[in-house]
């Protein structure tokens, strides 16, 4: 009995003392950090509210709401293999929620991109679903397609012409033309997302995202907050607009 | 060897099975209770708030309701919790500002209590100062315009009392009553205050029709150029019908009453007020933090023409200039109509929330 259980330890021991090979397969904490910027200058909840950003129309804009959702958020590496890192994430920068998220993964070592959708598209934008966005009020009205938006961003502008603060509301959702209700047209508006060239090697995995508000305002389309600031859900055009300008907020900061 | 490793195994499972002493045995294990949540809050919601300090039990939700219709807790055994929470009027009054201990009136509008659970962020009151329900129920006891008591006192009255001793026991074992146990009671009561069965649930569940009119007051209620009520008020996917966030709604130019601003300190905040719950309207009058507007009607009509800007108004309050988005009198009354069909009126009758 007793050389049965000393075979058994060493059988064990052997099997624990894994090689070089089998290490770089281990579990690597990932950790995805969304750092919001203007232009270059970090933006915090801090600054909602009083601090004032120029626009690229030079209007200027104060913070006071904005999430949104990334979803499909996957690590790939260069033979297309995914892995998974969170179906959605509700990001709320006032709230400080999901600033930074953390997920063990195990990955082989190599270069890899991140890829996401902001928002949902339409085959994941589904009405209802996802119980926390119902319970964040995150829903879109079934009359302009139903889901849930993809941004809600809300705050206040100045410019030469209008010179008391007013309200605008830069909800992204998906693209509704619902100016025949019977026959609404609906175009997926959420916009792939890839930022490439992470290079995973032993370790921890820490990747910071780059979020530049400053670009729903400019590139490529330069936003004039005069004549688009609120009732934006249902402006088929301007969802088309926000997610063409939407392409270029997203970006791998350089020290990850 | 072998032999020696069993014999303690059965030595250490002799003694964790060991049955209860006679102390254990004279200790009553109150019962745990699970929420009856609705289907319809299950399906779309993420799970109730409920502290895991403070499970809900048979005995500490029975003490609880006990308390909360209980003068007792007053200075002069005249006010009750349900003094200004009256279950037939969905556990409000209908009176602008609230009346506590001597005539006493306050500055705010007694807020209806139901559905408190789902609460998220758990900031409770008009100004979100009483973070958890427990902290909240907290208040009212010493707050002069209210119950105008001390806890010793109300300790001291509990203990002393016929019934009181034996059902704290039963609830909470042998901790002494004091102010923790009483609100914790309380809380689990107030967690229990469901209402989710009004027509417009029922319409959800697919048992009944809503009217044309009604089927236009949501139309008016969820399009964004029209009353744009969802982005505060909730929707069929949210059937809170609050998103219990803090707005400046435009009531005012200037605050006499600073609402979140007075808690938190920051400017930005003053003359914000937390979204109220759209259900049961048409029990809750009058409306706002400060009951200003008596009927339904006079609230459509703030927001359609009657907004004022201030520093901090919400972004999402339109056409300010104009006072609104300025609904026709036909959006307005579909508007209403549909506010109403979120009226639980089996909310007022169920017995479990009634004086016991």
């Amino acid at each position: 009995m007793l050389k049965f259980l000393y075979s058994l330890t060493l059988l064990l021991c052997l099997v624990s003392c894994s090689s070089n090979e089998d290490t770089i397969l281990q579990s690597k904490k990932i950790t995805v950090n969304f750092v919001h910027k203007w232009d270059d200058v970090v933006v915090t909840k801090a600054d909602f509210n009083s601090k004032s950003f120029e626009t690229e129309n030079e209007d200027k804009v104060s913070i006071e709401l904005y999430r949104y959702v990334l979803s499909n958020i996957k690590l790939v590496d260069a033979n297309n293999n995914e892995t998974d890192v969170s179906d959605y994430l509700l990001i709320d920068l006032g709230e400080e929620k999901n600033l930074s998220f953390e997920i063990d993964k195990i990955l082989i070592n190599g270069t890899y991109s991140l890829n996401f959708t902001f928002g949902f598209s339409d085959e994941d934008n589904k009405d209802g679903e996802y119980a926390d966005l119902n319970s964040a009020n995150f829903n879109v009205p079934t009359s302009l397609g139903g889901g849930y938006h993809y941004m809600q961003f809300d705050g206040k502008y100045t410019n030469t012409t209008t010179t008391m603060p007013s309200g605008f509301n830069y909800h992204a959702i998906r693209a509704a033309d619902i100016t025949d209700p019977a026959n609404p047209v609906y175009e997926d508006t959420s916009i792939p997302i890839s930022l490439t060239n992470i290079e995973v090697t032993d370790g921890d995995i820490v990747i910071n995202v780059t979020v530049d508000i400053s670009q729903w305002f400019e590139d490529p389309n330069t936003w004039d907050l005069n004549t688009l600031n609120q009732m934006l859900m249902p402006n088929f055009d301007a969802q088309k607009l926000m997610s063409a300008n939407g392409a270029t907020v997203f970006s791998l900061d350089n020290d990850s | 060897m072998i032999r020696n490793c069993t014999f303690s195994f059965f030595i250490c499972v002799f003694l964790s099975c060991s049955s209860d002493n006679s102390n254990d045995q004279e200790t009553y294990t109150p019962i745990e209770i699970s929420l009856e949540v609705p289907k319809l809050f299950e399906d779309k919601l993420i799970a109730p708030v409920i502290p895991v300090n403070n499970r809900l039990t048979v005995e500490g939700v029975a003490l609880g309701r006990k308390l909360f219709f209980d003068p007792i807790l007053s200075g002069d055994n005249s006010v009750s919790c349900a003094t200004c929470h009256d279950p037939k009027k969905a556990f409000t009054d209908n009176l602008q500002f609230s009346e506590g201990i001597n005539g006493r009136i306050g500055t705010r509008n007694s807020m209806p209590l139901f559905n408190l659970a789902w609460n998220f962020d758990e900031r409770f009151a008009w100004d979100g100062k009483e973070f958890s329900l427990e902290k909240q129920a907290f208040e009212p006891v010493t707050n002069s315009k209210e119950m105008n008591n001390d806890w010793k006192t109300v300790a001291t009255r509990l203990i002393n009392h016929s019934e009181y001793p034996e059902l704290f026991k039963q609830a909470f074992g042998n901790i002494p009553v004091d102010s923790n146990l009483v609100v914790k009671a309380i809380a689990q009561f107030e967690r229990t205050l469901i209402s989710g069965n009004a027509k417009f649930d029922k319409f959800l569940r697919g048992e009944t029709t809503l009217t044309t009119q009604e089927q236009n007051g949501l139309d008016v209620f969820m399009q964004e150029t029209k009353g744009d009520c969802f982005h505060c008020h909730g929707n069929p996917n949210n059937p809170l019908w609050t998103d219990n966030q803090f707005h400046n709604n435009g009531l005012d130019e200037t605050f006499s009453d600073l609402g979140l601003g007075a808690v938190t300190g920051d400017p930005n905040d003053n003359g914000k007020f937390r979204s109220p719950s759209l259900r049961n309207l048409a029990f809750t009058s009058p409306y706002m933090h400060d009951g200003r507007f008596t009927t339904l009607d006079e609230v459509i009509d703030h927001y359609s023409e009657g907004l004022k800007n201030s520093t901090t108004i919400d972004p999402l309050m339109k056409k300010i200039d104009q006072g609104g988005v300025n609904l026709t009198t036909q959006d307005k009354a579909d508007l209403k109509v549909f506010l109403l069909t979120l009226s639980d009126s089996d909310f007022l009758n169920n017995p479990n929330f009634q004086k016991p």
